[in-house]
């Protein structure tokens, strides 16, 4: 298992979480421990156990592909925090 | 006091006519304004709309309309992490806003074509990560039997509501033991079902191989009917399985001569408090009182379930929390870019508990790191689940303690993240194996008076029997019954 030290600014550019530098500080030390800690699951040797996605293995579940009743317009925008003509508005993306 | 009855209570004398739904919410209500400013179980309930539904229960009451609903007129809460139409919706975070769902959970429609009267917004840890509800944007929630401490996390408010009698019964969440640790350090019932038992569509997703949803009540019928009425399959969740609902209540005769009950020796651990200790084999000696055998069993990677649990419900935390980004709801902070937007809306909305677990679990997500954690922990867990699978060939439940102490005290533990983990060292197992689990009230330390819990494990859809097993301790002991002096 890798070393127990996390590169917070790394790890939180790709979590897309803007972290201020006390933040960044606490967040290292607490999952320094935290990581030391798990690092324990090393001791076991898990050769040729499969892993468990789910404790209750559900495969292939599909329906029919049918319209359905769903949100209207509205209501799917209604919790929008800034919206125009039945658009979400985002910050532009494309020069 | 009609907010102090239970489920089962409260509809027989709705049926006879004795108390109107009216009478039985305002009861409730003015229980709300006379401790909730002590407590702060609720983070907001709209009062005219509950009473609304009331009128609307008795209109259909003396109609005769009871049989057919078995929830008519019982006002029940709801955790904040649970969709409602047309209310508030925050999962005690920052992030969400003013947001108001749009839809009702399955659970919700479910609650609703019983006839339950659905109101407020119960407190908890934000977005579910906790074991204190101290990491709540709205405020501590308190322990109604003393206030300096915790009501247990994450579904503090649902516990904290239900043993103060603000509500009937409420529903939480469970992914770690976030029912069964508030029930027991509470001193009510709560029940985690088996994974797949109940859909959660409409629930905001934590980790969603564990997030279960399940009820807090006042003893163990009311738990039993509530899981009746919110199990079963549904399209809109695929991880809903097709097995059928038994009556669970009809289950509940008392007997358990002839059960094997299975304590794990490894559950006797160093930081277990003498007191819920004493409480535990107390119960146990009960359960041989009543004809139960009781087996030792071993759960040999026990000492495991933490680490394993801290990285698969983070891994899963980051994946899902990826959706609260400021664009198509809840609060917004401008960017230049959407990077930018995505970044400072997350870093403005989220808490400290909320932050730490998505760093967390996107380095173990990350390139380079995934197999020495993430697949490494899924594989201990499938030794974690074959080590229950293997003890419920020999028991029909095991025992355990559901928290190594009682409730402790507001701000012990929010410094240390790590000993607040361990604190679900019990519960914790449960979830990742998939099983069902429930607590009950078995006992009190004694200076505070505390509540403790007695967790019982069960094989996955074997609630009926669980339940069983529950309610025949339940009724043998008088702990259920004792009211938090508020």
């Amino acid at each position: 298992m890798a070393s127990a030290e996390i590169d917070v600014k790394y790890v939180a550019h790709l979590a897309r979480l803007a972290l201020t530098s006390e933040e960044e500080k606490s967040l290292g030390a607490q999952l320094g421990s935290i990581l030391g800690y798990i690092e324990k699951l090393r001791e076991l040797d898990v050769s040729g156990v499969e892993p468990t996605a789910h404790a209750v293995p559900m495969v292939n579940v599909t329906r029919a592909d049918e319209i359905r009743p769903s949100l209207s317009h509205e209501e799917a925008l209604r919790n929008a925090p800034r919206q125009a003509n039945g658009l979400f508005i985002v910050p532009k993306i494309v020069e | 006091m009609l907010n102090q009855l239970t489920i089962s209570e409260l509809t027989a004398k709705l049926a006879r006519r004795e108390v109107s739904a009216r009478e039985a919410m305002q009861a409730c209500l003015d229980q709300i304004a006379r401790v909730d400013g002590k407590i702060h179980a609720f983070i907001s309930h709209d009062a005219g709309d509950a009473l609304a539904q009331a009128d609307a229960a008795d209109k259909e009451l003396s109609n005769g309309g009871r049989t057919a609903r078995c929830l008519l007129g019982v006002p029940i809460a709801i955790k904040d992490v649970l969709a409602v139409k047309n209310q508030p919706l925050n999962c005690a975070s920052k992030i969400l806003g003013n947001y108001i769902s749009p839809y009702d959970a399955t659970v919700i429609e479910k609650l609703k074509t019983a006839g339950a009267i659905v109101f407020g917004r119960l407190n908890m840890d934000e977005f579910a990560m906790g074991s204190s509800t101290e990491n709540s944007a709205f405020g501590l929630t308190r322990n109604p039997w003393d206030i300096t401490r915790i009501p247990g996390g994450s579904s503090g408010g649902s516990a904290a509501a239900v043993a103060a009698d603000e509500c009937i019964a409420s529903l939480g969440s469970d992914t770690g033991g976030s029912i069964r640790q508030p029930a027991a350090l509470c001193g009510c019932v709560g029940l985690k079902p088996t994974y797949g038992r109940i859909s959660r569509y409409g629930l905001v997703a934590f980790a969603s191989s564990l997030d279960q949803i399940g009820p807090f009540t006042k003893d163990v019928r009311d738990a039993a009917t509530l899981l009746g009425v919110m199990s079963g399959v549904d399209p809109r969740d695929s991880t809903s399985v097709p097995q059928p609902v038994p009556n669970y209540v009809a289950a509940l005769d008392g007997n358990v001569k002839g059960l094997k009950l299975g304590l794990p020796k490894e559950y006797m651990i160093g930081g277990l408090d003498a007191e819920v200790k004493a409480a535990v084999d107390a119960a146990v000696k009960q359960y041989e009182k009543l004809g139960a055998e009781i087996v030792e069993i071993s759960l040999p990677h026990t000492d495991y379930a933490v680490a394993t649990y801290y990285i698969i419900a983070t891994a899963e935390a980051s994946a899902n929390l990826a959706r609260f980004d400021g664009i198509r709801y809840g609060a917004r902070v401008d960017g230049n870019d959407p990077i930018e937007l995505y970044s400072k809306t997350r870093g403005a909305g989220f808490g400290a508990e909320v932050k730490r677990r998505i760093i967390l679990g996107t380095y173990v997500l990350s390139s380079g790191y995934y197999d020495a954690y993430y697949l490494q922990a899924q594989k201990v867990r499938t030794l974690i689940r074959n080590d229950f699978l293997k003890a419920f060939e020999k028991v029909d439940a095991i025992v355990t303690p559901t928290t190594p102490t009682a409730a402790f005290k507001a701000g012990e533990k929010s410094g240390d993240p790590l000993q607040m983990y361990l604190s679900d060292i019990f519960t914790i197992s449960c979830n990742l194996a998939g099983i069902c689990g429930v607590s009950v009230p078995c006992g009190f330390t004694q200076s505070p008076k505390l509540p403790i819990g007695l967790q019982l494990l069960g094989k996955p859809f074997g609630e009926e029997s669980l339940l069983k097993i529950a309610h025949a301790y339940e009724q043998a002991t008088p702990w259920h019954l004792e009211k938090a002096g508020l």
